[in-house]
């Protein structure tokens, strides 16, 4: 094969796989801003934001995204501040059990989530946990924990202890060296686990799914669900437009933090380690 | 990570201690900051799994008379399990479903990607990337709609093979091609941003002299490229595994597990069994098959990644 061939080969192929990805998102574009929008993608000259503006009201939009902004900002809150005091004494100390305590947080990360949904719902239940909001936060900010203190300790190894020094000699203890001196100089860092812990859980479907119990509590992730699982009735225009609405968080809070993320996908291949 | 040796912060003034006090204050130097993330990880992580090892081996459902007064039966529930055609059936059906859709689809494609990607202008790796991307950023409930859009039997799919007279309800004649697909759509991304970092960490005077040598493009992938990113191949595999393993939302809202059990993966059938017929007990005991399996994936991760701890 000749140079240009090879050349036109690769960006045929790049074109093809484009078209591919693009083609389950079409529906969803075109639909929203049709009035009379069925299943298929068929592009009209018909354009208005009325599905839009059928969904934007408090039972199908409004309250639903209200739960997974409290849900999911929640978690991200919580998961933050106990990872970033927990980082600390792991980034700055020397302590024996540190090497087998990261190796066990690493292991958890992998293990999965939908399997501990049985148990954790049997437990909520002993409990009297089941339907309770803020439970369901703790449990998620949990299941969070692992990887957001790997995250936050990596971050945290990366602001010299030189410039500690200086708030110890003025007597400041270990509580305002974190808060004073190292949080504020990691706060790139800070803003990106709080919106990867965010959007995990802007995402997250079964855990609402199966430890909330009553609709009003659910978030967006789940009235979506049951938006377009009652088969028959379902206005698809509404569903596209809610569908917008409630990914367009995700994404932007995606683009915002992709560059600092770039980092994390040679330490998932770790071939520098 | 590099050694930091630290000088801890001395409370001013604070008189001589003795062996055992100065212990404690060590001890409490880091649990203090330690112990909302442990008490945290030990109610709700290792608390659920530790009581699921208990549960599996217990009647425990949350209905009739077992609910009240739960007791031990040994290993019936994992009798039962291996001689449940369902399970059996669903246990296939995952397997299938992370070859086809992880260890064949996203790892091949995002690897595929990759290298094409390699050289080309920022531009057109900036489309390709966005697009690729923007299936692994949005909620799998959305994936899942799209999917079922661009599938239905008054889908676009159908409407673009109309003409062709192959249109057919594709959920109902083929839900594992669905999934496979709806998932591979998702998750191309991961292993795509995997392998470009990977990718870029090969030297380029390598490969460079290798073509001098008269080496083809694909004896240069095999014999230089792929080798010198087998760590991040593995682990990568690993990962994808893992994730895929316990995929729920996606092919819950895609297909629900249909028609019939056509595409019930374990996660979709332990769902059904433990949340609509309350068979607690019982979903434990596949829960604990999912764990274990998850826990030898991740261990192989941990030997084939080189962390600095």
């Amino acid at each position: 094969m000749t140079r240009v061939a090879a050349r036109t080969a690769a960006l045929i192929s790049l074109a093809l796989i484009t078209l591919a990805f693009l083609g389950p998102f079409v529906w969803v574009l075109v639909a929203s801003v049709q009035p009379e929008a069925n299943l298929s993608a068929k592009p009209t000259f018909e354009f208005s934001f009325k599905n839009f503006a059928a969904v934007l009201n408090w039972e199908t939009v409004y309250h639903p995204i209200i739960n997974s902004i409290v849900i999911s900002g929640g978690t991200a809150i919580l998961t933050v501040v106990v990872s970033g005091l927990a980082a600390y004494p792991l980034s700055r100390y020397k302590l024996r059990f540190k090497r087998h305590f990261m190796l066990t947080l690493l292991f958890t990360t992998g293990l999965p989530v939908t399997a501990i949904m049985v148990p954790v719902y049997s437990m909520f239940f002993r409990f009297n946990l089941y339907g309770s909001v803020p439970a369901t936060v703790l449990f998620l900010a949990a299941s969070a924990l692992p990887f957001a203190i790997w995250m936050m300790k990596n971050f945290m190894d990366g602001v010299p202890v030189s410039l500690e020094e200086a708030a110890w000699v003025d007597g400041a203890g270990w509580v305002q060296s974190l808060t004073r001196v190292v949080v504020p100089l990691m706060a790139p860092g800070v803003a990106v686990v709080t919106i990867f812990v965010f959007v995990g859980q802007w995402g997250n479907f079964f855990v609402p799914f199966v430890l909330l119990d009553t609709p009003e509590k659910q978030p967006a992730a789940v009235t979506i669900y049951t938006f377009f699982s009652q088969y028959g009735q379902v206005a698809y225009g509404e569903l596209a437009a809610f569908s917008i609405i409630y990914t367009a968080p995700a994404v932007v809070l995606y683009v915002a933090v992709n560059k600092y993320l770039a980092g994390s996908f040679s330490f998932a291949g770790s071939v520098k380690g | 990570m590099t050694v930091t040796t630290v000088t801890p912060p001395r409370l001013a003034g604070s008189p001589e201690q003795g062996e055992p006090r100065r212990r404690l204050r060590g001890t409490l130097r880091w649990l203090v900051p330690l112990g909302p993330a442990l008490v945290l990880l030990v109610i709700f992580m290792a608390g659920p799994i530790l009581w699921s090892v208990y549960i599996a081996f217990t009647n425990e459902t949350l209905t009739g008379a077992a609910s009240v007064n739960s007791h031990f039966v040994g290993f019936a529930n994992f009798v039962k399990l291996f001689g449940d055609e369902d399970f059996i059936n669903s246990f296939l059906l995952t397997f299938i479903f992370v070859i086809g859709s992880a260890v064949i689809g996203q790892n091949t494609l995002g690897l595929v990607i990759a290298l094409i990607q390699r050289g080309r202008g920022r531009v057109l790796r900036g489309v390709v990337n966005g697009v690729v991307i923007a299936a692994w950023v949005v909620p799998e409930v959305v994936a899942a709609a799209c999917w079922y859009s661009f599938l239905a039997e008054e889908g676009t799919l159908n409407e673009l093979l109309g003409s062709l007279g192959l249109s057919q309800d594709w959920l109902f004649s083929a839900p594992m091609l669905a999934i496979i697909l709806a998932n591979i759509w998702r998750g191309t991304a991961f292993s795509m941003l995997v392998y470009s970092a990977a990718l870029s960490d090969v030297p380029s005077d390598l490969l460079e002299a290798a073509a001098v040598d008269g080496a083809s493009g694909w004896r240069r992938l095999v014999h230089i490229t792929l080798p010198l990113i087998r760590r991040s191949i593995l682990s990568n595999l690993m990962l994808i595994t893992l994730q895929t393993l316990a995929a729920f939302g996606l092919i819950y809202a895609l297909t629900g597990g249909g028609p019939g059990t056509a595409s019930q993966t374990t996660p979709l059938y332990m769902y059904e069994q433990a949340f609509r017929y309350f068979e607690i007990g019982y979903g434990s005991a596949m829960a604990l098959v999912m764990l274990v399996i998850g826990a030898v994936f991740s261990l192989v991760y941990l030997r084939l990644i080189k962390v600095d701890a």
